[in-house]
């Protein structure tokens, strides 16, 4: 029964439901961009909803992490997505898989427990051009005394502007290293990137920035399994953004009256909502069966990101723009939360890879 | 292991003739039973003849109409049993998919008792009476009418056409929606009857569609004598059997569709075998189908999850037929395009038959999405029943 939510996954998706609207609002969002927020989030939020588990969802309860897996996440950051909230879960999903998938002992006990408790942050810096690659990087590592030195340039970097700690993707020689790096390094520049959608991203500069060989995690194995994880959760995410807005257009369409009568009884509306129905209901089940192929350590975990990741960029995008026309001028003005919506959807689909690429990578796994 | 999945498998290892233990290769070797029988193979005989003496052709029917009697979760070990072994269906039939369960729910004790072991056993093949050239997405616009004989109240008289009627010309029976009452609402004037095909009056037509020859056929009437005990539920109540029936037809279309795409080259075998892989848009365009029918296939075992666990099927249920006939047409249509001019042939020469085959198939799939409830239709019941916008008048 993989596909239907069992008795525990329900009342966490009650919870976050109910935590999310309280706490994490659409209106939240809307305040902290109007107030030129530095952090971006709510810190105490992001304490609190460390104290409930969500900052380690997937990391086991000896390393601080509330030891559930990838569907429990799915569920939550399903609600977490439906207000558009900021929290800085998916840079703590990436820190924290690529030190279990990667770290020494003493590197988990340095920082696992103080991620998972949301008072440390740690983010994935590893794009460096205009869109998504998995191609080596340009960042390099050249091998120094005891160490390495690291040089170049990355850019949307999740959370980065307030990050305590980054997992720096590089080249060492042919092949991709990864490697802890402290927000207070020597040579390192962070620089705050201001996105549509308000979500904190920065731009980091590496200038000679040393780093111990211990520092080291792994190479392209472990990047992958970040990234894939990572565009599996955000998926999830995408998926909760999409279904609230929705939802709204729904209401929006029951209730809006024009030639005397809602607009939701014009067939040429109705026929438009129930299409977008279909591609919805297929993107549930696709980041479904992705979330739940992690727990089962399945090898398909690449080719269902894929699947799920092109899913998301086209549907949330559909909806958004749906959304806005259906919505008429007021879906236009910054005062609806639709534009919000929109403007989210566009910046989702470019993380990790838009449709386009996911495809491409989708059709490579598979052989063609 | 079950005792019960034990005793199954053992039958099913002392019973299913080796033959029948693969996909059928073409339609030609499906099994319709019916008096005129076919036959692809004695095998193929065999194995109806040993599934319907255990009821098995149709497990969850009661076992005093000759079913099964199988508990549903005997039934889905059944089923698993038989995919387990790649067995084939013994039998495609009307009856079982469609007719019998209105049986089970509106009919009479005689009319269960007359037709239901006959289904099972194949021995009877039916046909579905519904569309007229006048009713079609507008069902109840028909105009087929059944009066009593004047001289005899226990007989009906039936006068009017039907279109779409597939397999008429080798069906025994029908089931069909006739008009008896003219001065009640469209709605509620129409009724459920059952017919032999051998009546007099009855005279069946081949339709030819754009792919060629069809099992459709245009079906008429002309003063067929119909007995009175033949008319199921209530005269009246044949509106709310006809959806109850299109419910089973819609589940069934959908699922064809799943196991066709399961038996065809897949896509990018296709496209390499053409060289045009190096096109990166119809490179774009194969992945995009592959997404989609992994996709449609994760929601088709989603729904069937959601209707074991609740009981009842989720509102992804209805999304079925639409995409699922819509995804088809875009693939049928895919792989013309990657077959370039050796995806427009007709007949031979000039032609292998499997590029031949490739073009009747998209042109045939163009009817999927109309036949058995057009996409239109079922958009309307979507955004009607599931998502709860009016039609502005309330």
């Amino acid at each position: 029964m993989a596909f239907v939510l069992d008795d525990v996954e329900e009342a966490m998706r009650d919870t976050a439901r109910k935590w999310t609207r309280e706490h994490a609002p659409v209106m939240q969002l809307r305040a902290l961009r109007d107030a030129r927020d530095t952090v971006g989030f709510s810190r105490a939020g992001w304490r609190e909803l460390a104290r409930l588990g969500l900052a380690g969802v997937t990391v086991p309860e000896r390393w601080g992490g509330a030891g559930l897996g990838f569907a429990a996440l799915g569920v939550v950051v399903e609600e977490l997505g439906r207000t558009l909230a900021t929290l800085p879960w998916l840079s703590s999903l990436m820190g924290t898989e690529a030190l279990l998938g990667g770290a020494s002992e003493a590197q988990r006990q340095a920082h696992l427990a103080a991620v998972c408790a949301g008072v440390r942050l740690m983010t994935l810096a590893h794009d460096e051009g205009h869109r998504h690659s998995r191609a080596l990087p340009s960042t390099t590592a050249t091998r120094s005394a005891g160490g390495f030195v690291l040089r170049g340039t990355k850019v949307m970097v999740l959370d980065g502007h307030v990050a305590d700690a980054f997992v720096v993707s590089a080249r060492d020689g042919e092949v991709t290293a990864l490697f802890v790096v402290a927000a207070g390094a020597r040579g390192l520049g962070i620089e705050r990137s201001q996105v549509v959608d308000s979500r904190n991203a920065a731009r980091l500069t590496l200038d000679g920035v040393t780093v111990r060989e211990a520092d080291r995690l792994g190479g392209a194995e472990l990047l992958d399994r970040v990234l894939d994880r990572a565009t599996i959760a955000l998926s999830a995410e995408m998926l909760g953004s999409t279904v609230e807005l929705f939802e709204r257009t729904l209401l929006h369409l029951r209730t809006r009256r024009q030639f005397g009568v809602p607009i939701g009884s014009f067939q040429a509306l109705q026929h438009r909502a129930a299409q977008l129905f279909c591609e919805i209901e297929l993107l549930r089940s696709v980041v479904r069966e992705a979330l739940v192929a992690v727990d089962e350590g399945r090898s398909d975990v690449p080719r269902l990101a894929c699947a799920a990741k092109a899913r998301a960029s086209d549907t949330f995008a559909l909806c958004a723009a749906e959304a806005v026309q259906m919505h008429g001028g007021i879906g236009v003005t910054d005062e609806l939360d639709v534009g919000l919506f929109f403007k989210r959807a566009r910046v989702t689909a470019m993380l990790f890879g838009d449709a386009p690429y996911q495809r491409d990578r989708f059709a490579r796994l598979e052989g063609y | 292991m079950s005792d019960f999945r034990g005793e199954v498998r053992a039958w099913l290892e002392a019973n299913c003739p080796a033959s029948m233990r693969s996909p059928c290769r073409g339609e030609a070797e499906w099994v319709w039973g019916g008096r005129r029988a076919r036959f692809f193979s004695d095998d193929a005989r065999l194995w109806l003849e040993r599934m319907a003496a255990r009821g098995w052709t149709a497990p969850t029917w009661p076992r005093q109409y000759g079913g099964g009697g199988l508990a549903p979760d005997e039934a889905t070990i059944l089923d698993e049993e038989l995919r387990r072994i790649d067995a084939r269906a013994p039998l495609k039939s009307f009856g079982l998919w469609m007719l019998g369960p209105v049986l089970l729910e509106f009919g009479s004790e005689e009319q269960r008792a007359e037709h239901l072991p006959k289904i099972v056993r194949g021995e009877i093949r039916w046909c579905q009476g519904y569309s007229e050239t006048g009713a079609g997405s507008d069902l109840a616009a028909l105009e087929t009418r059944a009066v009593r004989d004047p001289s005899d109240d226990r007989t009906w008289i039936v006068d009017g056409h039907k279109i779409w009627t597939s397999h008429a010309d080798k069906a025994d029976w029908m089931f069909c929606l006739v008009r008896t009452d003219a001065s009640a609402t469209k709605h509620e004037g129409i009724s459920f009857l059952l017919f032999d095909m051998q009546s007099p009056g009855v005279s069946v037509v081949p339709i030819r569609l754009i792919s060629g020859a069809s099992p459709f056929c245009q079906t008429f009437f002309d003063g067929v004598r119909v007995p009175a005990a033949n008319l199921v539920g209530r005269p009246g109540q044949g509106w709310t059997i006809a959806k109850a029936l299109l419910k089973h037809e819609r589940a069934l279309i959908a699922q064809a569709r799943d196991t066709a795409t399961a038996e065809e080259e897949p896509l990018e075998a296709m496209a390499r075998r053409y060289d045009v892989l190096g096109d990166p848009l119809l490179r774009d365009r194969v992945t995009q189908a592959n997404l989609d029918s992994l996709c449609f296939t994760l929601t088709l075992r989603r729904s069937a999850e959601t209707a074991q666990s609740r009981g009842q099927p989720g509102p992804e249920s209805s999304m079925q037929k639409l995409y699922g006939t819509e995804l088809n047409k875009r693939r049928k249509e895919l792989r013309v395009a990657i077959a370039g001019y050796r995806g427009i042939g007709w007949e031979e020469p000039g032609f292998a038959p499997e590029e031949l085959q490739l073009v009747r198939d998209w042109l045939r799939s163009r009817a999927n999405s109309i036949e058995g409830g057009t996409s239109e239709i079922q958009l309307n019941i979507i955004a009607r029943r599931v998502l709860g916008l009016g039609d502005g008048r309330s």
